[in-house]
């Protein structure tokens, strides 16, 4: 199937257009959103862009936001196109989440542990019936959240504790530079490194799916929350011209170590192993998912029975990008007259084919 | 205080890798704001710059793992000479050109001797006070979200 150039419809597109600035304004009786606003009001979408646009700049995914009229997906695109517009400085040190400015960590596994649970702001515990306080406009801002001593203790990662123990598989020591997407096509086998980097910036509602499908038997995954923190990251980068590393500012990530158990293997004891998430903004369902569909990925590598669709990396990788997945399901719409026309012809033929043999069997 | 330059000591670089990262996270109106407080700064010259870029983000997978690519995010760079051949440089998280270049001027004036004290303790000192006030907000807000749980009766009923 393809589609064909045509030409012509000039008028017909530039109307189009205007109709979509005039309908993105809606009434002009009500006040413009501001990208400000967006980026400070609709803070978790914005965190969204910026995770499946793989590109971590909130203004710049609070535009797309406005411009794309809400439509998160259509935002990602813009983001993701705008990047390619601009020349690539370098690659940053790995990031320390172990030295996060903490929001928010809690652990399913652990009640008491270094650090300590902290719910931060959270969605969780609220009863989600509707406020109608919020559409009260004009209301004064609310009172600074209340503010209690912080001992500044350490929070080390769960799964780091579980390793110290050694009952958790530690994760193999290296500085190697990591394969990357965005410059050579995906190709199979795709090493742990390159699944991460496709599942960072893959579809939410896709990987929320296929996580759920591992919970619910395809996919045997038995997973704990060992630790989900959100926070500020400081972000290092060593500039050819300077020889050493310089810290150029603080991102907010999303952490999330699922435990999962491992039976063990001729040469593995039973041990956890680990599924994990990590995703710009602060967005817990996707690092969740991530983490759940990270650890499904490593089935064939673990020596464990591969048969459901969240442990296939084909099937999750080529799947879940959701600007691949938008392109090739919404180029449909583009003009296919010729072909159709070739199975219109196809069609016409075999009925008229069908027709005459029934025919000639009545008489 | 000499130029961090490939002669200089581990002190010096560590004492510039503490004012880079005071100026990556100050607004370009904080900057300006306090350099109008300071004695006029020496002209300079852009060398490169200000220009919007990429940086490739890293993590480590499990945390602690093998590097892998996380996505990308916008940084601003720029590169300034003082008249006496002095290079200030500045790279910074975002899409912010008068914030690098106010970032490579005052990297290159701390480099002076004869300016370094006036702009540590005019720009740098308060900057880095506020920022830690900032960060101390944040910490003190998630300690009051801290909880204690109490394990009760499991969900499975037994």
């Amino acid at each position: 199937m393809a589609y064909v150039a045509v030409k012509g419809g000039e008028d017909a597109i530039a109307h189009a257009h205007a109709w979509l600035a005039e309908a993105r304004r809606g009434d002009p009786a009500v006040p413009e959103l501001s990208v400000a606003q967006i980026g400070q009001q609709l803070g978790l979408a914005v965190d969204r862009v910026m995770a499946e646009g793989s590109c971590h700049d909130r203004g710049l995914a609070a535009l797309a936001i406005k411009q794309a009229r809400g439509d998160l997906i259509e935002a990602a695109f813009l983001l993701r196109a705008y990047r390619t517009t601009l020349p690539r400085f370098g690659a940053s040190a790995p990031l320390d989440t172990a030295a996060m400015l903490v929001r928010r960590r809690i652990s399913a596994t652990y009640k008491d542990l270094p650090g300590g649970q902290v719910l931060g702001p959270t969605f969780d515990y609220t009863h989600r019936l509707l406020d109608f306080a919020l559409e009260a406009e004009g209301a004064p801002p609310p009172e600074p959240a209340p503010e209690a001593e912080a001992d500044g203790a350490p929070m080390p990662r769960v799964s780091g504790i579980l390793a110290q123990e050694g009952l958790m598989a530690a994760e193999p020591a290296s500085e190697a530079p990591p394969g990357d997407l965005t410059r050579e096509p995906l190709a199979f086998p795709a090493d742990r490194p390159l699944r991460l980097q496709a599942l960072a910036r893959g579809d939410e509602g896709f990987l929320l799916a296929l996580g759920y499908s591992t919970q619910r038997g395809y996919g045997n995954a038995h997973p704990f929350v060992g630790e989900i923190r959100v926070g500020e990251v400081a972000v290092g980068l060593t500039p050819p011209e300077l020889g050493f590393e310089i810290s150029i500012g603080d991102i907010t990530v999303t952490e999330c170590g699922m435990v999962n158990q491992f039976a063990g293997s001729k040469t593995e004891p039973p041990q956890f192993t680990r599924g994990y998430g990590l995703v710009f903004g602060h967005g817990e369902r996707k690092a969740m998912a991530m983490a759940l569909v990270d650890r499904s990925l490593r089935a064939a590598e673990l020596g464990e029975e591969a048969a459901a669709p969240a442990q296939s990396p084909e099937f999750v990788l080529y799947h879940c990008d959701n600007v691949d997945a938008t392109g090739f399901v919404e180029h449909l719409k583009l003009p296919h007259y010729v072909d159709f026309q070739s199975e219109l012809e196809k069609i016409r033929t075999l009925r008229a084919t069908a027709d005459a043999a029934q025919r000639e069997a009545a008489e | 205080m000499t130029p961090a330059g490939p002669a200089a000591t581990s002190d010096d670089v560590a004492a510039r890798q503490g004012w880079m990262a005071v100026l990556a996270r100050a607004p370009a109106a904080a900057l300006a704001e306090r350099i109008a407080a300071l004695p006029p700064l020496p002209a300079h010259a852009r060398l490169r710059g200000p220009e919007t870029g990429l940086a490739m983000v890293r993590g480590r997978q499990g945390g602690d793992g093998a590097p892998f690519n996380l996505g990308e995010m916008t940084v601003t760079r720029c590169t300034v000479r003082l008249g006496d051949g002095t290079l200030g440089h500045a790279y910074v998280a975002g899409r912010d050109a008068r914030q690098a270049e106010l970032a490579a001027l005052l990297d290159a004036a701390l480099q002076r001797p004869e300016l370094h004290d006036a702009v540590m303790a005019a720009v740098i000192a308060p900057l880095a006070a506020a920022q830690a006030a900032g960060r101390g907000s944040v910490a003190r807000k998630a300690a009051a979200t801290r909880v204690a749980f109490a394990t009760m009766a499991t969900m499975r009923g037994e």
